[in-house]
């Protein structure tokens, strides 16, 4: 109920991704069948071009999507963020269905047609397009039905690169924990997979009709669906090409990187004149990452930590300044500036109760450690587990629980420490809920945690083109407090409050 | 596999080749169109050696009826007798007429018949489609492999009749080759039997009937006991009666 409630307040938004979405799947899908076929017909008429062929498509089948746009980011022509991309990969997908049902359904025609087939004078090619393709006919209908239900899940995917698609609804829910939001694109395209595999049946039947009667009407089809499917192509691949006075700013796929990506972009649009491109939302740090080296994006929020460890393979280093001066430097070397901090930082944050810190007088993680024997621990999964998370904080802190610490979930764990089921949690530093729950961060005064300071990264080749920008970016450094980072989350995660909003208030002068 | 193999089929016979399963009959048929080449030898078909023939040419130029009828399941009944038509690029109206006369022909009227699909016909119904497809471009030469096999023997004798009528009324060139001497004998104006790859006996019927060929005689064996089964009840009969 309250996913159609969400729906209809936005339903010219939900009608521009729900188009945005069919377009994906019926344009990869389209390809797929132009280009799928053939090779099936190829593979089924030639074992030995048709073996490795198979082997291929196959193969290509199982990457995960998330690595396959990573990968295919860089590449001309078909890389960069958007649609392109989306589609390629959707054709990638879609191939493998349709070719292994065309080459079974080609083989699966009895040999018994096939003979009385050249008996009565066929050619090859005759064979092929009146005995061996409508017979074949409904098993690679079939294979379309799967390549497209596939297409309109592996669609959602494609939010992760900036091509829109219901997938927005899907990881704007994921990222606010809001399972209505998740639903309102969920639900659609589960919706939408039905009806198409519904209405491919219908096209099966139209067309096993027309090949089965005169040969005008294929025809027809064919030159119809090529048409749309030239258009689709042109509009994909000719359209878009930016002005040169545009900046386009990214961000992670979370709400504190969907806050700083519109900070960012807000104040490149008030402090200079170049018209910005927000690409908002992409699919995580490897994405983000291959944009900005592709040029697909010229500037995001990245952590140095997250840089130095994820980004560039480094060992875990504590220390602040040599973290950011060794981060800077290797991104400087990829012609890739990173930018002063933006004064927060969004770290593992050791959390105890308000009072409870207030009545023991306590400030550090140190200070906490004696009390350590009378609590109780929650800790999310994987930070129990990592050698990196609880197990070396004990260590360092020689912290000894009256029992061993439990396994929570991250969304219940804020929750239950303000309930006093617990008594010490490990959350994320900028979470909105700390705040809201009144709790305390205690200071991590020996250094456990790798520094995760928020700093703009932009490439170098922006920066010299526009030296507005530079400045601009530069505004904000120092800017942003933790306190304020929370406040930020905390209105968009809980109050529901646009992101947009939220940062023109917070520009605002006071 | 055959071997040495010599035969002329006549213009305007019946010729049948009767022969147990494996004997060589079917590769018999596809050497003639070109199916299957030869690996040594020479076939002639309408005076012209098989190998100077375009192979999709000579196919369409000789009907060709095929064990279990090969009709496409997908098309229907007028759809499968006008694919040679199509394929000589007969316009739709000369095709449509022909598709008509053939249907007359066969005994199968347009109006029940032609836009039904071959699942929705009986087997003695697709049997007489088979015919008429192989009849539709009015080829001077007909391919029958095992025609009417897979069919019960009453329906199996209409359609010998069915095909004497038609075989009077269209006079083609006719290769039937067959494992059951009695199809033979009932529709073939020359019987040829072959054993293990070889002809052994090329004759008109009544000739073949009287051979002393044990080779010969094993084919004819189950017409024999079925003539004496009959011969014996009918002298029987007599005895109860008189």
């Amino acid at each position: 109920m309250r996913v159609f409630e969400f729906l209809s307040t936005h339903r010219s938004e939900f009608g521009g991704l729900l188009t945005q979405h069919l377009f994906l799947v019926a344009v990869s899908t389209m390809v797929a069948v132009a280009v799928g076929v053939p090779l099936g017909i190829l593979a089924a008429r030639r074992p030995r071009l048709g073996a490795p062929l198979v082997w291929l498509v196959n193969a290509a089948q199982t990457i995960p999507s998330l690595a396959m746009f990573g990968f295919l980011l860089p590449l001309p022509l078909i890389g960069g963020l958007g649609a392109r991309l989306a589609i390629t990969v959707l054709i990638v997908y879609a191939l493998l269905p349709i070719v292994r049902t065309t080459v079974a359904g080609i083989k699966s025609v009895d040999p018994a047609l096939v003979e009385a087939g050249m008996a009565l004078g066929m050619t090859p090619r005759q064979l092929l397009r009146q005995v061996q393709l409508p017979l074949a006919l409904p098993s690679i209908v079939a294979g379309v039905r799967v390549a497209a239900v596939i297409g309109v899940g592996t669609a959602t995917i494609a939010a992760a690169v900036g091509a829109g698609g219901l997938g927005e609804y899907i990881f704007r829910g994921l990222s606010m924990v809001d399972p209505t939001v998740i639903l309102a694109g969920a639900i659609p395209a589960g919706l939408l997979a039905l009806a198409l595999d519904g209405g491919l049946t219908l096209a099966e039947r139209a067309v096993r009709g027309a090949l089965a009667g005169r040969r005008k009407a294929p025809l027809r089809v064919t030159i119809a669906a090529l048409g749309v499917l030239g258009a689709g192509i042109a509009w994909v691949f000719l359209g878009g090409a930016p002005s040169q006075a545009t900046v386009r700013v990214g961000s992670k796929n979370f709400t504190e990187q969907i806050i700083l990506g519109e900070l960012l972009a807000q104040t490149i649009e008030a402090r200079t004149p170049l018209r910005v491109e927000r690409r908002l939302n992409l699919g995580g740090t490897f994405i983000c990452d291959r944009a900005l080296r592709s040029g697909d994006i010229d500037v995001y929020v990245e952590y140095t930590g997250t840089a130095h460890t994820a980004i560039f393979k480094q060992a875990v280093d504590t220390d602040r300044g040599r973290v950011f001066q060794d981060v800077k430097n290797r991104y400087a070397a990829e012609g890739i500036t990173l930018m002063e901090p933006l004064g927060f930082e969004n770290t593992f944050a050791i959390l105890v109760r308000g009072e409870e810190a207030k009545r023991l007088n306590l400030r550090t993680i140190e200070d906490a450690a004696p009390h350590t024997p009378n609590w109780q621990a929650g800790f999310g999964y994987e930070f129990l587990q990592r050698e990196d998370g609880y197990p070396g904080l004990a260590r360092k802190y020689t912290l000894r629980f009256r029992a061993p610490p439990r396994a929570m979930d991250l969304s219940l764990i804020y929750r239950a420490l303000a309930d006093k089921q617990v008594d010490m949690i490990a959350g994320d530093a900028t979470s909105g809920l700390i705040e809201a729950y009144d709790l305390f961060m205690l200071e991590d005064n020996r250094r456990y945690f790798p520094p995760y300071d928020a700093a703009a990264v932009a490439r170098a080749a922006a920066l010299a083109a526009h030296p507005a920008l530079g400045a601009a970016i530069g505004s904000l450094a120092g800017r942003i407090s933790v306190a304020e980072m929370r406040r930020m989350n905390h209105a968009v995660d809980a109050q529901r409050r646009e992101p947009a909003d939220v940062v023109r208030e917070f520009l605002a002068p006071r | 596999m055959l071997r040495g193999l010599n035969l002329a089929v006549e213009p305007g016979e019946t010729l049948a080749l009767v022969g147990r399963s494996g004997a060589g009959k079917s590769t018999i048929l596809k050497a003639v169109n070109r199916l299957l080449v030869p690996d040594s030898g020479e076939v002639i078909v309408r005076g012209q050696p098989g190998a100077s023939w375009d192979p999709f040419e000579l196919r369409r130029g000789i009907g060709y009826v095929l064990q279990e009828v090969g009709l496409f399941p997908h098309l229907t009944v007028s759809d499968n007798i006008a694919v040679v038509p199509r394929l000589l690029g007969w316009d739709e109206s000369r095709t449509d007429a022909r598709v008509d006369e053939l249907l007359r022909l066969v005994d199968l009227p347009a109006g029940e018949y032609a836009a039904r699909r071959p699942h929705e016909l009986s087997g003695g119904q697709r049997q007489r489609v088979g015919v008429a497809r192989a009849l539709a471009a009015d080829p001077p030469i007909l391919l029958m492999d095992e025609p009417f096999g897979a069919l019960d023997p009453v329906t199996r004798a209409e359609l010998h009749r069915e095909f004497r009528r038609i075989q009077s009324a269209v006079r083609k060139t006719i290769l039937i080759v067959t494992h059951d001497m009695a199809e033979a004998m009932a529709l073939a104006s020359r019987v040829g039997v072959l054993a293990d790859g070889v002809l052994v006996a090329l004759d008109e019927p009544d000739a073949i009937a009287r051979s002393e060929d044990a080779r010969v005689r094993a084919m004819l064996e189950p017409l024999l006991e079925a003539t004496a089964a009959l011969r014996g009840n009918s002298s029987a009969n007599r005895g109860t009666e008189s």
